[in-house]
């Protein structure tokens, strides 16, 4: 080794520059992707409250959707929504938790539960009006007029997927462990999962609950086929349903500007509340992996 | 003629009633006087196909504590793990022989496996209070088994925590959860848990292989108070805990029993070859 040669250890090493020099763009590069990303998400909520924002007033939420030219809110879209979502949730919900458990819990590695993970996963990320078209022909079809029902259930299609694979992956993260101890007091299975597992994954099953919740309140593809949509007020399961994302798809295309500056509200409206639904989410989840 | 040799050859008891002794010529003699809590006999266990245990007979003495020594993977935590059946859990593992408890064979399919887990309790290597509150996490078990009253129950909890020397430490705290202790207090938590539903035999799978010295030292002291009641069987890495807390011990090296005996002849006087070496640090 020559004494011109600087030392292995030190800042002025070729390999050590090069290594810093690499290190410098890589940053870059991953932070432009970054604020890339965040970007149109920043630009997305400036436009809706710069447009939605003027329509917000307490007649978007006392008042029916109107007829073009004449006062109005979104009441029986705002309505409707919530019924449809809490239907298709309160549907999906128990469905989804019985079946990953069984996944976690009792068939971890027998051929029905990779079946079933294997189709879970196409379900999952299966577009949305393949739904809505699959509940179109069995129910629509079948009782010949779409309906609020027919929504719920097009909406609980899609939360099953998502709460299964939430469930399964928070019972795989409980460590066995936790399992053993419990079952080393003499707990039979069923109590260890119900009283150990499901606590110990409570706050990811809760999360994955309110992330399919946020999901499918702003779905409009499978509503468009099953719940269609209603001008007036009407909390009739077994009749066309308006939605907020209906009315905003309807609205926004239509010529008339009072209906375009509703569908801005409604967007408004929809956003932030699932926007609170990701951070109560997110809040959660950040409490339980304390 | 091994020792080793010995006891598999004897791996039969002449008759029933007899208990099995492990057989070394000079461990005849070993436990004479003392009640046999579990008898283990021929135990062989396979994980898969591959077989941990290969054919292991040895007693458990009533209210004495026996420490299982011996290099990782020789048997020892397996050997605990079939004494509640704990490798149940696993679809894959299972168990041939006679594992006897109080005469009864655990390994028996027809068994009533909550029962018996509630007659032998056990504490992990890594400490798992449940996601609950002090208090809950004790009167969990003890709920379970037991419709008592809630000053009954009070009671019952306070004993437990006292007799895992934590009560002082947790009494002003007892809605706090269980996961905001220390490691060392987690530890005694376990233990207050197990002893609360009141077993007859403890399983310990290197309880103390997690905790600092001081922790080590009280839980040490524990055992020492609760083997006036229970029946104690300790896995350990370490053998001055070993010879400190246990009355007998064994020695297991490849998944099989090498020596068994009182811990003081095992550390003064090993009989066999591989003891000596393992105790005096030349393997393992």
């Amino acid at each position: 080794m020559s004494l011109m040669e600087p030392h292995a250890h030190s800042a002025d090493h070729p390999l050590y520059r090069r290594r810093r020099r690499k290190s410098a763009i890589m940053m870059t590069l991953s932070l432009a992707a970054a604020l890339f990303g965040i970007a149109w998400l920043v630009a997305i909520l400036a436009t809706l409250l710069f447009k939605g924002v003027g329509g917000l007033s307490l007649a978007a939420f006392t008042e029916n959707t109107p007829p073009p030219g004449s006062e109005g809110g979104l009441l029986n879209a705002i309505v409707g929504s919530l019924i449809m979502t809490a239907i298709g949730v309160a549907i999906g919900t128990p469905v989804g938790i019985l079946a990953g458990t069984y996944m976690a819990e009792y068939g971890k590695h027998n051929r029905l539960s990779t079946v079933v993970r294997f189709i879970n996963d196409i379900l999952l990320s299966a577009p949305s009006i393949v739904v809505g078209l699959f509940v179109y022909e069995v129910v629509v079809v079948k009782m010949g007029h779409f309906s609020g029902i027919a929504g719920a259930l097009a909406l609980a299609i899609i939360v099953v997927p998502v709460v299964v694979r939430t469930t399964e992956d928070m019972l795989n993260l409980v460590p066995h462990q936790l399992r053993e101890a419990a079952s080393a007091l003499g707990l039979p299975r069923s109590t260890v999962i119900q009283r150990i597992a499901y606590k110990a994954a409570q706050a990811g099953i809760i999360t994955g609950v309110l992330l399919a919740i946020a999901r499918v309140s702003g779905e409009t593809a499978p509503l468009l086929f099953t719940a269609l949509n209603n001008q007036f007020w009407s909390s009739n399961l077994n009749a066309p349903m308006a939605s907020l994302p209906v009315v905003i798809f309807q609205f926004a295309l239509s010529p008339y500007t009072d209906w375009q500056q509703l569908a801005w509200t409604g967007a408004l409206i929809v956003t932030f509340a699932v926007l609170a639904l990701s951070i109560a989410a997110r809040i959660l989840a950040a409490r339980s992996g304390k | 003629m091994t020792s080793t040799d010995m006891a598999r050859t004897s791996a039969v008891p002449q008759s029933p009633s007899a208990p099995a002794r492990p057989a070394s010529s000079a461990n005849a003699f070993v436990g004479a006087g003392n009640k046999e809590k579990i008898s283990v006999r021929g135990l062989k266990f396979y994980y898969g196909d591959s077989l941990a245990l290969k054919g292991v007979d040895l007693p458990i003495y009533e209210r004495k504590v026996t420490a299982f020594i011996g290099p990782s993977g020789c048997g020892k935590s397996t050997l605990l793990r079939v004494l509640n059946r704990m490798y149940d859990l696993y679809p894959k593992q299972r168990a041939e022989g006679q594992a006897l408890l109080d005469g009864v064979d655990i390994l028996s399919p027809k068994l009533d496996l909550n029962l018996l887990r509630s007659r032998v309790g056990m504490v992990f290597q890594k400490p798992t209070p449940f996601p609950m509150s002090i208090y809950d996490n004790i009167a969990f078990g003890v709920r379970l088994y037991e419709t008592i009253s809630k000053s009954e129950l009070d009671g019952r909890v306070e004993a437990a925590l006292r007799r895992a020397a934590l009560w002082n430490e947790v009494k002003d705290k007892l809605d706090a959860s269980g996961l905001s202790l220390s490691g060392g207090q987690q530890q005694r938590l376990c233990i207050a848990r197990s002893i609360a539903v009141r077993p007859e035999v403890i399983l310990l799978d290197e309880p103390c292989s997690a905790l600092d010295p001081i922790s080590t030292a009280k839980i040490e002291e524990l055992i020492d108070e609760l083997k006036a009641d229970y029946t104690i069987a300790i896995v350990t890495h370490n053998m001055q805990q070993a010879s400190r807390t246990s009355e007998y011990t064994a020695f297991m090296y490849l998944g099989e029993l090498i020596e068994f005996g009182e811990t003081q002849q095992i550390f003064m006087s090993p009989h066999d070859r591989r003891t000596q070496d393992y105790i005096t640090g030349r393997f393992g």
